[in-house]
């Protein structure tokens, strides 16, 4: 469990993206490891930046299709041979073509409900609360029209006093201590 | 190609750029998240919303009135009688579902073609598909006879051990349907997450703070989250783009699985699903036209988006007028008397002129006029035309449905079909509960995509190209 008292980070304000990228590539090249961007709209290179290149979004997708268009192929089959058969002029009971489309509008629907939920799960969403709407600044920029990089305490490196210098020779708009 | 022949000093081109500019010149991330959530955040309703919103919410009371009755009487009520059995109920059901079709793919398959002018109109066209869908799924409902049994459609463990037939396809349209609804539902939500987040941050009272700060569940703008975010988003698109397209084919399916002169044909789902998204841009622009004048968004929504839309409309329109065509040639290539006779009779019979209705509202009027430049880019123009395609539209149902089937293989056996006040209340009383729901969502929720407008704006794309290429 992490700490719930004292610092939670240094928060250093950005006005355009590229200022964020660079500060941002340049301490993850110093060995921050600890260290997040927030932005108001997707940055790819932010993220690239901070070396999050991968996610496991697409195989969790993937897997909840298979499991809806296998769950609605198998209740069809089930229903229409083993538990209420219907013999309409001796047709086949396993009439797998007109399976087809309840078991891939399932496939779709799991694979789209995986896909939306498991990105919340994977991201730790719902999540009412966080120490960086704490911050001053955050919630009029970071939603609006400011870029942020947090340093947080976690970190090995993390020293306080040490931490605010580094982050100042990014020339950021501000640099400011984020509170748990 | 058009981009060779406009003149470099033209005002639709970003000097900065050089793309298209698809947004007003001037803005930046603030001036568009004021403008957007100021919408919605001002303390200040304009009485015209009032208007709009009394109107609407007494036409959504309409229909409940007709549905109440509906509910105590029986489906006696309506005009559907044999052999006209399908009336208003399955001729609104698929209209509305088709113009759902224009919002998914807005928001998915021109996603996937990154199609950047679509930001701006993808949040609302979303909402209308939803709306749509809403008044749609209640036709097949209501008009199941007993309303109150339709949970006997789900497959589920009954104490009478009786399953649904799967070899049904309107047992295909519960699961094409209620999926579409809950994908469309979610890919809405999920879309809006972060502009729920900017709304909660700009909500100056504490009621608007909790209730944006609960939907937007703890949004932050982390970069880990956007890029699982956007994969999200594409896998979302990319699954809606094959769900669009059964969706209205599995509808066409009620129709061409049946061996009725008129029904039975292989060209019906491209058709349908061609006709469901130029119904459906048409409802966009019956939509965005006097939203984008009423709340002075002319800088999100230009003139380009309404020429974009006009083409689309133009390309899908003459896939419906080789539908037609091909509906014509079939009658006579395939030599059956019925199939021709179903076609004269389409054409000359008693209900004749729903078909030329529909040959001017959907081929005559917009097929000459879309290719004209100054047209497609005209506002009224553009507004008279959605209205006239939403029309023809319909009339394409009215005679998919009524003229199909008033006239039977026996002479004995014709009928006729009047639809009563009860199928007109039902009709214009889903009018109204769309534009009830409308209204709210205008009211309470963005409804321009904020963090999808930042993407298209100067001031995002340089920067970032600018130190990708510093960086390297």
């Amino acid at each position: 469990m992490p700490p719930r008292e004292g610092t939670y980070g240094l928060l250093a304000e950005f006005d355009t993206p590229g200022d964020l990228i660079r500060a941002a590539r340049q301490a993850r090249q110093d060995g921050w490891r600890r260290l997040d961007c927030y932005t108001p709209y997707p940055v790819e290179e932010a993220a690239e930046a901070i070396g999050f290149h991968r996610n496991k979004v697409p195989l969790i997708t993937l897997i909840g299709g298979l499991m809806g268009g296998a769950a609605m192929f198998g209740l069809e089959v089930w229903i229409s041979v083993l538990a209420y058969p219907l013999n309409i002029g001796g047709r086949p009971t396993y009439s797998w073509p007109a399976f087809i489309v309840p078991a891939y509008e399932w496939t779709i629907l799991f694979a789209g409900l995986s896909a939306a939920f498991g990105m919340l799960a994977l991201n730790g969403l719902p999540a009412p609360y966080h120490p960086l709407f704490n911050a001053p600044n955050f919630r009029d920029g970071a939603t609006t029209d400011k870029f942020f990089l947090c340093l947080e305490a976690l970190d090995p490196k993390f020293d306080l006093a040490e931490a605010k210098k580094y982050l100042e020779s990014f020339q950021p708009v501000s640099v400011v201590e984020v509170q748990y | 190609m058009a981009t060779s022949e406009v003149k470099t000093n033209d005002p639709g081109i970003d000097p900065s750029t050089g793309e298209f500019r698809v947004i007003g010149p001037g803005q930046t991330f603030r001036s568009v998240t004021e403008k957007i959530s100021a919408l919605v955040l001002t303390p200040h309703t304009p009485m015209g919303w009032f208007a709009i919103f009394s109107v609407a919410g007494a036409g959504a009371s309409m229909l409940m009135v007709a549905v109440t009755w509906l509910f105590l009487k029986g489906v006696g009520i309506w005009g559907v009688t044999q052999p006209v059995a399908w009336g208003f109920a399955i001729i609104n059901f698929v209209w509305w579902i088709g113009i759902g079709h224009a919002g998914t793919l807005i928001s998915a398959i021109l996603l996937l073609f990154k199609q950047g002018w679509r930001n701006s109109i993808s949040r609302f066209a979303e909402a209308m598909t939803i709306f749509a869908v809403v008044c749609a799924g209640m036709f097949p409902v209501l008009h199941l006879g007993r309303p109150w049994l339709g949970y006997w459609l789900f497959p589920y463990p009954s104490t009478m051990t009786v399953w649904p037939q799967f070899r049904s396809p309107l047992m295909w349209d519960v699961f094409a349907v209620s999926t579409y609804a809950t994908i469309s539902v979610v890919f809405w939500y999920i879309g809006m997450v972060p502009d729920l987040g900017t709304m909660r941050d700009r909500a100056q009272s504490k009621f608007a703070q909790y209730f944006y700060g609960l939907l937007s569940v703890g949004w932050r703008g982390s970069v880990r989250h956007w890029m699982r975010y956007e994969t999200a988003s594409l896998l979302l698109a990319g699954l809606a783009t094959p769900l669009v397209l059964s969706v209205h084919t599995v509808i066409s399916f009620d129709f061409a699985v049946a061996v009725l002169p008129g029904w039975h044909t292989t060209i019906f789902p491209p058709y349908f699903v061609a006709g469901a998204i130029y119904s459906g841009f048409a409802m966009v622009l019956t939509l965005a036209i006097p939203l984008r004048k009423f709340y002075h968004l002319e800088a999100l929504v230009t003139e380009r988006h309404i020429d974009n839309m006009g083409k689309v409309m133009l390309a899908t329109g003459f896939i419906v007028a080789y539908g037609y065509g091909m509906e014509i040639f079939m009658a006579w290539y395939s030599a059956s008397h019925w199939e021709a006779f179903m076609m004269w009779n389409r054409m000359f019979g008693p209900m004749g002129w729903s078909y030329w209705v529909l040959v001017t509202c959907n081929l005559a009027i917009p097929l000459t006029t879309l290719w004209v430049r100054k047209l497609r880019t005209s506002i009224a123009y553009m507004f008279f035309l959605s209205i006239v395609v939403n029309t023809g539209m319909w009339f394409e149902r009215f005679v998919i449905v009524v003229t199909s089937l008033y006239r039977d293989f026996l002479p004995s056996a014709w009928g006729t079909y009047r639809a009563t006040k009860w199928d007109y209340m039902t009709f214009v009383g889903t009018l109204g509960l769309f534009t009830f729901l409308f209204v709210l969502f205008v009211r309470f929720l963005p409804m321009i995509p904020m963090n999808e407008i930042r993407m298209l704006l100067p001031a995002a794309k340089i920067k970032a190209k600018a130190t990708a290429k510093a960086g390297d």
